[in-house]
């Protein structure tokens, strides 16, 4: 009983604080946050794959897929943004659909290098495509996010904090879906890929049909992320999707800990907040990649789990301590 | 038009010729270590940039310049065997993460000392070599990367084969277990492997220096080509990956030529994925591993 109040205490101080905080913070701080949000359910639907035990580098570029699916989809053909946003994240499931054909055939280190193939060929054609893509320019003034007016008062969605508050809500609704997928029977299924791959098959589970539906599923979610991206900034590019990007998302899932559901979102929050906030504000503008670059060489000496182990390395040290008080 | 095609071909074996020193060095420490070495590429841009500040600042000879940047970065090499790739022996995908550490630390090092604007190295030798046929000539610069090439290769390959070192190399990368059982030291052959495989990025950048621009993120392209060939090739096999080389610069250097650079990048990467598709483990591999 104390605990659900405890939790419910929790939940709504969580609540008061992310409402709370785009207030406290400079313009410039406002902007980050917002992709900030945008980047959480970028991790998240990256963890979801990673679940079956495979590691993708194509997961940026199916972000920009989204992102430049809804931006098409809203400016060229008109279709209400809202609406687009969801077809840019359902594009990005069925390319990942059409990708999973040739990439599934591949395991481990290969599907790393393969996927890593095909997501730079999809990259290129943005590139060397000027219709419709726009080429190594990319789009530009993509469709906002149309204002909402309620009585008197009109939310204009160009605005940082408003857009915030709406990415928020969005990501909410992602992180939840993507929690339920993963406590499901279908989550467990992806775990038993990633561990026991044989057994599992064994016992009747559809290898490849499972992690397609990881694929597809983490794709949509990432499609979404893309979609929000293209409609706060209204320009898209296809630097904005290569490897380099990659690298970023691989080092907050690496650093925050794949193996709960809060560690790749501890990672992007704590190495944003290090990178955009400490760092830019001590004038390290130019080392800021020789720092990230570091706390990645030296999570993978000291703390391969991750971030997120942290807190269970503590617990057992207090544990180990209460007992050696008891005895 | 036969010009064209010839001139092509010759703009062809000097792109297998370094693309071929690095992919080598790659497949040398993923057969030895089995780790894949993510900056690689950072290892070819030191080569370049110590060839910037050795020759160009220091005013030494070029060719003394590109010594000691072939044993610079065999150093670096080796700092990072001990320091990151030994360490995590044991964790299947550590050596790739913490290799993407340190390129982004690499990076952003030679940012920080020599800037982010390209470096210009003037060649030591501007004139060209007429090949007989008229109109068809190469760079007596690209003439130094084939012939340094094709000596190193060939170098490499008899150690390999004739020296005990060679020999202990070659076990490690069969079955490593195999080989500490045997009494070869893993920690001696993946230093030496290391070494080598640094060295040889160094020397293709090095040597390069003068024909690319230099810059610090030069080593990005490298890097995918890289993978491109040892994929290709067959992960794990030497002479795979020089043959797929070969093979991966011509493709590229005609359809550049034909088309365009970007279409040719696409071209490179589709045929990567075409040979993970049908043949995983490439033109000459023979054995899956990582």
């Amino acid at each position: 009983m104390a605990n659900k109040a405890l939790l419910a205490f929790l939940i709504a101080a969580g609540a008061a604080f992310l409402i709370v905080l785009p207030h406290q913070l400079s313009f410039s701080q406002q902007e980050v946050l917002v992709f900030l949000v945008i980047n959480v359910l970028v991790v998240a639907s990256y963890r979801l794959l990673t679940l079956t035990g495979e590691w993708s580098l194509a997961h940026i570029v199916i972000v920009g897929v989204g992102a430049y699916a809804s931006a098409l989809f809203s400016k060229e053909l008109g279709i209400w943004v809202p609406v687009s946003m969801l077809l840019g994240a359902a594009a990005a499931g069925l390319v990942a659909f059409v990708l999973s054909f040739p990439l599934f055939r591949m395991k481990g280190f290969y599907f790393l290098i393969g996927s890593f193939a095909a997501g730079e060929v999809i990259r290129l054609c943005w590139k060397k495509f000027r219709y419709p893509f726009g080429g190594p320019k990319g789009l530009k003034s993509i469709p906002g996010f149309p204002d909402i007016t309620v009585g008197e008062t009109t939310i204009a969605f160009w605005n940082a904090v408003s857009y915030y508050y709406l990415a928020l809500i969005v990501v909410a609704i992602g992180l939840f879906f993507l929690y339920r997928i993963e406590k499901s029977r279908l989550g467990l299924t992806f775990h038993a890929l990633h561990w026991q791959d044989k057994l599992a098959e064994s016992v009747g589970v559809n290898a490849w049909r499972t992690r397609m539906t990881a694929f597809v599923s983490a794709a949509f979610f990432a499609g979404l992320a893309g979609a929000l991206q293209a409609h706060y900034l209204t320009t898209i590019n296809p630097t904005m999707f290569d490897v380099e990007s990659m690298v970023y998302v691989l080092i907050w899932v690496i650093v925050g800990g794949t193996a709960t559901f809060y560690g790749p979102i501890l990672g992007v929050v704590i190495l944003t907040v290090i990178n955009e906030i400490v760092l830019r504000q001590l004038g390290f503008d130019q080392a800021r990649p020789l720092f990230l670059g570091a706390i990645l060489v030296l999570s993978i000496l000291f703390l391969p789990q991750g971030l997120e182990s942290l807190a269970g390395k503590v617990k057992g040290l207090w544990r180990r301590d209460a007992e050696a008080g008891k005895a | 038009m036969l010009e064209l095609l010839l001139q092509t071909g010759v703009n062809a074996v000097y792109a297998a010729s370094y693309m071929a020193l690095i992919a080598v060095g790659l497949v040398l420490i993923f057969g030895v270590m089995g780790v894949i070495n993510f900056a690689h590429g950072e290892l070819y841009m030191l080569g370049a940039y110590a060839v910037f500040y050795f020759y160009v600042e220091q005013s030494l000879n070029f060719f003394l310049a590109v010594a000691i940047g072939m044993v610079f970065v065999g150093v670096v090499g080796l700092l990072m065997e001990r320091a990151l790739f030994r360490p995590l022996r044991d964790n299947p995908l550590g050596g790739l993460i913490a290799s993407i550490g340190l390129l982004l630390c690499l990076q952003s090092a030679i940012t920080l000392g020599f800037g982010v604007r390209s470096k210009n190295v003037n060649p030591p030798v501007q004139q060209a070599l007429q090949l007989g046929i008229d109109g068809v000539s190469v760079p007596v610069q690209r003439l130094y990367v084939v012939i340094a090439a094709v000596l190193l290769l060939v170098a490499l390959w008899l150690f390999l084969k004739r020296s005990r070192f060679g020999w202990a190399l070659r076990a490690t990368a069969q079955d490593a277990e195999a080989a500490a059982l045997q009494g070869i030291s893993l920690n001696q052959t993946s230093r030496i492997a290391m070494f080598i495989g640094a060295a040889l990025a160094g020397v293709a950048g090095a040597l390069t220096a003068p024909i690319v621009p230099t810059e610090p993120l030069m080593g990005h392209s490298v890097i995918v080509t890289a993978f491109i060939i040892i994929i290709v090739g067959g992960i794990g096999s030497l002479e795979g990956a020089v043959v797929a080389a070969v093979l991966y610069a011509f493709v590229h250097t005609f359809v550049t030529t034909f088309f365009d650079g970007t279409i040719a990048d696409i071209t490179g990467l589709l045929l990567m994925l075409l040979v993970l598709v049908i043949k995983p483990t490439g033109l000459f591999g023979t054995k899956e591993r990582a």
